[in-house]
């Protein structure tokens, strides 16, 4: 039988749609009044999964811009001007689709591969070296993913709200904290840290370091070492062994945090929300939001259900690549969300 | 050992023991700035009235006060000049949401794939894939999605409502007032803290979204039960229920504890979905910690109360992780004895 073959599937995803797990014999039949209600039973649960997806589909593809007055569940009519008008003129605010894509993108991959470049060779050492301090260093790494990012940002908006270059006039630039401008005069402020893309990034990245380290260190600890052992032997020191061997072997669990990152990056508000005021650096999560509840006053919903579909989409993707290493981490407690 | 060593041997034997210390300098630079700097930050204007006045000038401010616990004891007495603040009514809420929604998610998650189990069951596949949709939707766009579905004049689930009212004779249209009615449904129902009806409409939004990952998590569990044992059970005389309840669920506990810890540690934090919700309304019953906390930076602005809040919020955090971890290690305990 095929059937068999595809059980042993790779994914559990994939294991989840195709196995066949009833535990019990083959060759018995499902007696057809139970048959029935199961059918039933299923239908129903399919219906109230689909629910709200077939919901704001449908509401994507409507061309009405008045508010839903009754209940539509399948395409009327499958009309792309709601789509349009998002990627043409998201918000109210002067601000396009490129540049919140870009921003949404540049602090989601960003954030994603500097935290990675940092906590790999930490994650090795922690892995690998044998030192005094190790205990303690490992719990101040790990203790911050107890803390929940709201509670890192109250400091992180003072401290990086501090970083300012002004311009005192008479072309003097000043760089706050290292210098002021003269008499305690504030001066023209042309950049503030806390109020940028860049400020965002530093603050994710706190939040988002000690998971990578701690993801990478479980990976890490899964190599066996026999292969570094024999790499010393054959005369490698411990940095040859790490860029030579222990790096290479890493490449996919390197890409598997980056994506976990990812995912979690692309819906970050927390702090985009309370760091950024220009509409300029607006990201895509920031503006769904804006196009919901109190704040959507203006806004049609078909736009807003072209937005959400729009958001939706790149972690979407993204979690059906990967859902081996997402479900399977998730259950041995080895990925935060 | 006490055999003179040459200079160059001592040289390598200092470069291994500070090489462990030269993996973890970039982490521990980066850290040092942006996680152990904040947070000792964080600590000490806890104990300060830190307000927008002193944004500027921070610690160095001039009329900068230390008012030592003045912050904790007002926010532990529910003195805060804020409407419906009261610290142990959100700390109940806090608790009860997350407990409520694991004791939904997993029961029904564990059926539901016992369900699709069931052999010569029609059309499995189709509801496998359809039912694990919601594990892939981010949840920050569900939130959104939901906050529509649930708004009073033209959300879905009023018309959903509308058109069953209109099957029983009913003709006026359906106008619940889910995300502003304040008085509970059911008084009572959750001594020191009010369920709201907002409050029921978050968890059926969160069980559409929490359900199907347990499912998944389930369903890889039950491929692992070995099948002999029904056979075994259904020799022996047992019926169906009698072999859920003594093969399927006692085997199937190792995998949903730790998947049921790491769903309560997840709700517990859920700032996206609630904050996209319900924004913590009506009149913050709906409120959790991060939730509140982060009213208290971004919107009221009071940093030294804020600060003295995510202290607060990392101890509570701390326990609930040592709570968490007991359970995760008993159940290691139970798998290997």
């Amino acid at each position: 039988m095929t059937t068999a073959q595809t059980v042993k599937a790779k994914t559990p995803i994939l294991r989840f749609l195709t196995m066949n797990t009833s535990g019990q014999t083959s060759g018995r039949s499902l007696p057809l009044w139970r048959q029935l209600l199961l059918q039933l039973l299923c239908i129903f649960i399919l219906v109230t999964v689909m629910f709200p997806i077939m919901y704001i589909v449908t509401l994507s593809f409507s061309s009405q811009t008045s508010r839903p007055s009754s209940l539509d569940l399948f395409p009327k009519e499958i009309s792309f001007v709601a789509y349009r008008q998002v990627l043409d003129r998201p918000t109210g605010n002067p601000v396009t689709f490129i540049e919140l894509l870009s921003n949404s993108f540049k602090l989601s991959v960003g954030v994603g591969l500097v935290a990675l470049f940092i906590a790999v060779t930490a994650a090795y050492a922690f892995s690998r070296f044998k030192f005094k301090a190790r205990e303690v260093l490992m719990i101040m790494v790990f203790i911050p993913l107890l803390m929940p990012a709201v509670g890192l940002a109250t400091p992180l908006y003072l401290l990086l709200n501090n970083v300012r270059i002004s311009d005192c006039g008479g072309g003097v630039i000043s760089i706050l904290p290292f210098s002021a401008c003269a008499d305690g005069a504030r001066g023209l402020l042309l950049f503030n840290l806390r109020d940028s893309l860049l400020g965002v990034g530093i603050a994710m990245t706190a939040t988002a370091l000690p998971f990578a380290v701690w993801n990478l260190k479980g990976y890490l600890d899964t190599i066996p070492k026999e292969l570094e052992e024999a790499a010393a032997i054959d005369g490698a020191d411990a940095n040859q062994t790490f860029w030579k061997i222990v790096l290479p072997l890493a490449v996919p669990q390197l890409a598997v945090t980056f994506f976990l990152g990812f995912i979690g990056h692309w819906q970050e508000f927390v702090l985009t929300w309370l760091f950024l005021s220009q509409p300029k650096d607006y990201t895509l999560a920031m503006t769904l939001y804006n196009m919901t509840g109190q704040y959507a006053n203006s806004i049609p919903w078909n736009r807003f259900a072209a937005m959400a579909v729009i958001v939706a989409l790149p972690v979407a993707i993204v979690y059906i690549g990967l859902q081996k290493q997402i479900v399977g981490g998730l259950t041995t407690g080895s990925v935060k969300g | 050992m006490a055999i003179a060593k040459t200079p160059a041997k001592r040289r390598t034997q200092i470069r291994r023991a500070a090489l462990p210390y030269l993996y973890l300098l970039p982490a521990f630079l980066v850290m040092g700035v942006i996680t152990f700097y904040p947070l000792v930050y964080q600590f000490i204007i806890s104990f300060t009235n830190f307000d927008t006045t002193h944004l500027l000038l921070g610690l160095k401010s001039p009329d900068l006060k230390i008012i030592g616990f003045k912050n904790y004891v007002d926010i532990f007495t529910a003195s805060l000049p804020v409407e419906n603040f009261n610290f142990f009514r959100v700390l109940i809420f806090n608790f009860w949401w997350a407990i409520s929604n694991v004791a939904l998610h997993v029961p029904t998650g564990v059926l539901i794939a016992a369900m699709l189990n069931t052999e010569g069951l029609w059309m499995k596949r189709i509801y496998r894939a359809v039912y694990i949709l919601p594990v892939v939707v981010p949840p920050l766009v569900v939130a959104t999605v939901w906050r529509n579905i649930f708004d009073e004049q033209y959300g879905a689930m009023n018309q959903l409502l509308t058109f069953f009212a209109s099957l029983i004779g009913q003709t006026d249209p359906v106008t619940i007032r889910w995300m502003n009615e304040y008085p509970p449904p059911i008084p009572g129902f959750l001594p020191g803290a009010p369920l709201t009806l907002a409050y029921y409409a978050m968890m059926i939004a969160n069980f559409w979204l929490g359900w199907p990952f347990m499912s998944v998590v389930a369903t890889g569990a039950l491929q692992s039960i070995p099948r002999d044992l029904y056979e075994a059970a259904s020799i022996d005389g047992a019926t169906g229920g009698q072999q859920f309840w003594n093969i399927t669920v006692p085997l199937l506990r190792p995998a949903m504890i730790p998947a049921a810890v790491y769903g309560f540690t997840l709700s517990f934090n859920l700032f996206n979905f609630v904050f996209f919700m319900t924004g913590g309304g009506p009149a913050r019953s709906t409120e959790l910690l991060v939730t509140f906390a982060y009213n208290l930076v971004r919107n009221l602005r009071w940093y030294g109360v804020a600060a003295a809040f995510a202290v607060i919020i990392f101890f509570v955090a701390l326990i609930v992780f040592l709570i968490t971890n007991r359970i995760t290690r008993a159940t290691q305990n139970y798998l290997e004895a």
